[in-house]
Order: structure tokens, then sequence, then C-alpha cells
């Protein structure tokens, strides 16, 4: 396609634009992170920090138990993503390959999910999870972002399911296969790149997840990273910045490495989904 | 037995995707019960207890037995103007966030869909948002809006357009400030997926198009965009819903302040239910949220859809 010399500057200056506005407050956190508190301190505040310094860091860990919250998110997160996925998985491939009611029923309640303010849910399940003696527990707050986490789980693997050929699995049906044997040995192995994207994405969820975790976490020792970086923001929403910018830095870290390995099979699953269904 | 007869097979079997026409398969149920029971327990009976407590005086920590007590809390909400100022305010928020978003993903689409270099840095960044910690992002805005350390006062000192002021705190800055805040950290999906949308359009129709001297808007209205609309259809509608029920962004950035200008429905749901214990009527808060919105998108999506057939 022939494009103007003139459309081309323009469009290389509209990507810088977004270049900018994409990239400039993930450098400026990272800035700050650096920052000596007497740099933070002065009222012309640098882009680059003169003197870097790890002492942001060290502070962080003095005045929030991070590595102890860091742990609960990682079980949370961890418990979410094997359950959702080893409970995901047969439902999607019933969704993808039959049309019976309770893959049309799923289907419907994938759609209809993303629609409801969890204060809706929440509520309810903070009464039933009381009453189970779940709350402030990490199983608790595990069982809940299984749940959560299911629909997108489901609609990725969904189309993982679909980009396997069926033909593959009447073929080994026609050569005497029975099903569990065509499941296991036919479609299971082909499924693996996607069901691991899925529970990478399913672990990143968990690990950011917010809502549910303030509301079910009531002591510092059991709560989830989000929310104990959330402890940084004093009450009256001052902020020692320095150490609030490294702990948030620390707590994205995990995220951006696993996003950037799975992030293409996320975009081909969110593509299945959203296009063939 | 080889692939090609059982493809010959399949396809007489069944016409449709993956075998509609089979029988109906028993063995299934044992496949879809493991998630089915976590669902049906976690999730929709949940819903339902939720939508049941909207008509009851439930609340946490009292020791007499919760009653039924009809429509009241709904009649409460309806004279209750702090809610449906919040309300206004998630309305505002997410109409303020979903339009400018949609916008400006649609322009990273379609440059990330051109052949520029530096676009797989774009791309890169263009993820960055996404993988972040909503909590994280509300407090690397913080630092950014930062009356005294944050680097857009500087930037506006340096540029010599005033002294900057405490963008957050400010009444009539607060809303604009975390709806720029909102645009931001839901750039990712919108782009990623409207690039999708783009990769579909099929390039020939592009080149007979230029081919038959159209111009880059005209081959943008005639070919990129009737392909791109359903995705955009889907991704609006589902922005709309995400960003009217959106929670943590705000609760980091203001936490419904300043005297209310940004408190979100469902933060004021969350502090009616979880800080005061109303829990009867944070649920009846839901049930509206639920209704108006199934409203709202029932009729944008009626309306886009005879769009389609006139088009």
């Amino acid at each position: 396609m022939k494009t103007g010399k003139g459309t081309r500057t323009g469009q290389y200056l509209a990507l810088l634009a977004y270049l900018v506005f994409l990239a400039f407050p993930f450098l400026w956190l990272i800035s700050t992170a650096f920052k000596p508190a007497s740099e933070l301190a002065s009222l012309h505040p640098t882009w680059i920090p003169k003197d870097p310094t790890l002492a942001n860091f060290r502070q962080a860990f003095d005045e929030q138990p991070l590595l102890r919250a860091a742990l609960n998110s990682l079980l949370a997160a961890l418990g979410a993503a094997v359950i959702a996925v080893l409970i995901a998985t047969p439902m999607a491939y019933v969704m993808a390959r039959h049309r019976t009611l309770p893959a049309k029923a799923a289907t419907g309640w994938v759609v209809v999910s993303q629609a409801f303010p969890f204060v809706l849910v929440i509520i309810p399940l903070f009464l039933v999870l009381k009453n189970l003696r779940l709350i402030n527990s990490l199983p608790g707050l595990t069982m809940v972002y299984v749940v959560w986490a299911l629909p997108f789980a489901l609609w990725m693997l969904v189309g993982y399911v679909r980009a396997v050929p069926a033909e593959l699995e009447e073929a080994a049906a026609v050569d005497g296969a029975g099903r569990m044997r065509t499941l296991v040995s036919i479609t299971a192995p082909l499924l693996v790149p996607g069901i691991v994207a899925t529970a990478l994405f399913t672990f990143i969820s968990a690990w950011n997840e917010f809502f549910f975790a303030l509301v079910l976490l009531k002591t510092p020792e059991k709560q989830t990273l989000p929310v104990v970086l959330t402890h940084f923001i004093g009450a009256e929403g001052a902020a020692d910045l320095g150490p609030l910018a490294a702990a948030a830095f620390l707590a994205t870290l995990p995220s951006l490495v696993i996003f950037a390995i799975i992030q293409k099979r996320i975009t081909g699953g969110m593509l299945a989904g959203a296009v063939k269904s | 037995m080889t692939l090609a007869t059982a493809t010959r097979r399949s396809v007489k079997q069944a016409p449709g995707r993956g075998g509609d026409r089979r029988p109906v398969d028993h063995g299934a149920w044992f496949l879809v019960l493991p998630a089915l029971i976590p669902i049906l327990v976690l999730s929709v009976g949940p819903l339902l207890y939720g939508i049941a407590l909207a008509f009851t005086d439930s609340q946490s920590g009292r020791t007499a037995a919760t009653q039924w007590i009809g429509v009241l809390n709904f009649q409460d909400l309806l004279h209750d103007t702090l809610f449906w100022d919040s309300f206004r305010i998630g309305l505002l928020w997410a109409v303020g966030v979903t339009v400018p978003q949609f916008v400006l993903a649609l322009g990273l689409a379609l440059l990330l869909n051109q052949e520029l270099r530096f676009r797989w840095l774009a791309r890169a960044l263009a993820i960055v948002p996404w993988a972040m910690p909503e909590v994280v992002v509300g407090m690397m805005w913080r630092l950014v809006y930062n009356p005294d350390a944050g680097i857009l006062n500087e930037t506006l000192r340096d540029l010599g357009l005033g002294d900057g002021r405490d963008w957050l705190s400010g009444l009539g800055t607060a809303l604009p400030a975390v709806i720029v805040v909102g645009v931001w950290a839901g750039m990712p999906q919108t782009t990623v997926a409207l690039l999708a949308g783009l990769q579909n359009t099929p390039r020939e129709l592009h080149e007979a198009a230029a081919m038959d001297g159209a111009g880059a808007w005209r081959r943008f209205l005639t070919v990129t965009w009737p392909a791109l609309r359903p995705v955009a259809l889907a991704i609006t509608a589902l922005n709309f819903i995400w960003n009217f029920n959106s929670f943590a962004l705000v609760y980091v950035l203001t936490n419904g302040g300043p005297g209310g200008r940004t408190r979100l429905p469902m933060l004021f749901a969350y502090e009616e239910a979880f800080r005061y214990g109303q829990f009867g009527y944070a649920a009846a808060m839901g049930c509206v949220m639920v209704a108006v919105i199934s409203v709202i998108l029932a009729v944008y999506l009626v309306g886009r859809l005879r769009g389609d057939e006139n088009a």
C-alpha cells in the first residue's frame, strides 16, 4: 500500500505521543523508587535520580510485612490458578465440542457474570464464608478467586479447544480408542500450551486482585500484597513516597515478567473467544 | 484408517462446528460437574442470595434475626440523594473513560497495524498497564499527580503553565484526573481487541479499494469499520460495564474524595456494607446497579444492531 511521506511523519508523531502517554507514569514510578529522601523533598523533582539509592526498598520492607504479603499472594494465586484450570479444562472441552444444555447454560453464565457488580456477590459470600469460618483465611480467598477467575479461564480454554481439529478425535475414535483415551492421548497434549497460558493469566489476575482480598482478609499477617500496599498510603492520604514507589514497583515485577511471556497467547485466546462465539 | 476418511465422515455427520448433531452425551456431565458445582455454590447461589438480601434488613454484627422488609430498602434508596449522586458520578466516569479509551485505542491499534519502526516498543508498552495490579496503577498515578514531587506539576512549571495544583484534592479536578487514569489503565485490553479485529479485515479488500482510488478515510469507513464493528461493539459494551463497576483504582487514588466527587457506586456500596454493616441496603444498591446497567446496555445494543441492519 502506498503511503505519503507526510502521512508517515504524522504516524510517527502519533506513535511518539502514545509512547510518552503509556510510558511516563511507569518511568516516574521507577525513578521515584530509586530517589533518596532529600531529592524527593526538593520542590523541583528530577526525572533521573542524581544519587540513586536502595534505601526506599529497605525502608519499605521495614515498614510493612511485604515478604509475608507476597507469600500470601503467591499461595492464593497459585492455588486459584491450579484449581481453576483443573476444573475449567473439562468443562471448556464440553462447551467447545457439544451444544448440550449445560454447555449452553455455561456460555450464558460466562457472558452474564461479566455484568454484576461484585458487591452483590461479596455480601452473601461474606456471610457464607463467615459461617464456614473461612473469613480471614487464604483457603477462603482462594475459593473465591477460583470462581471469580472461571469465566475468563473458560473463555480462553474454549478457544484453545476449538483450535484442535475435531477430526483428530474422530479419527482416533474410529480407530477404536475410547473417549477418555482420545482425550488423554490426543487432545490433552495439544491443549497443554493453552492450559499453561490460562493458568498463568489466572495467576496474574489473582495476584493483582484487590476488592475480595480487602473485604475478606482482616489481619495484616493474612493480607495479600495489594492490600498491604495500600497501607503505604496514610489515613489522611499522606504517604512516604519513596517506600511507596519501591513497594509498588516490586509488586508489579512478577506480573510483568509472566505477562511478557504469555502476552501473545492471551491475545490469541481473547481473539478466539471474541470472534468465534 | 486415515485422517482423510475421518474428515469426510465428520463432514457428513456434522455440518456445524465440531458435532452439533451428536446424540446427547451423558458422559459430558462428568466433565462439567467439577466446574459447575463451585459455580453454582459460590457464584450463582450468592448472586440469588444477594438479590434476596436486598429485601431484608440484614446487618452485620447484629444478634437479632434478619427480617424480610419487602421493598423498603428500594424506597429508601429512591430518597438517598448521596446514592444518586454516586450513581451520576458512576455514569459520568463510565462514559468519560469508555469513550476516550475507545478513540485512543482505535488510533493506537490502527498505528500498530501499520509497518512502522518501533511499533514493537509501543506494543510492549501498551501491555504494561494490563499487567499491573490496579492498586499499583493508582499508587503510581498518585506519584504523578503529587502536588510537590509529581512529574505533572513539574512539567507544567517547566513549561511556564502556572504553579500546578493538587489535582486529586481539587473539587473540580478530581474526577477528570481519575478519568485520565481510568483511560490509561484500560487502554491495553481495548487496543489488543481492536488490533485483533483489524487483523481480521481482508487485506485484498483494502488493496482493491486503494486501487479504486479510495482515500485513507474512505477506506476506513467502507472496509475497515464494517469488519471491525462486531469487536468494537463487544469491547465498548464490556468496557462500559467494567468501568461502571470499578473499585480499586479510585479507592487508591481518592477513596471517593474530595467531598464525594469521585465516589463511584461500588465505593458507596462497599462503605455501606463493610464500614456501616448495612448488608441489606448495600445489596439493594447492587440490584439497582445491575438493573440500570442492563437497561442501558440493552438500549445500546439494540440501537447498534439496528444500525448494522440499516448499513
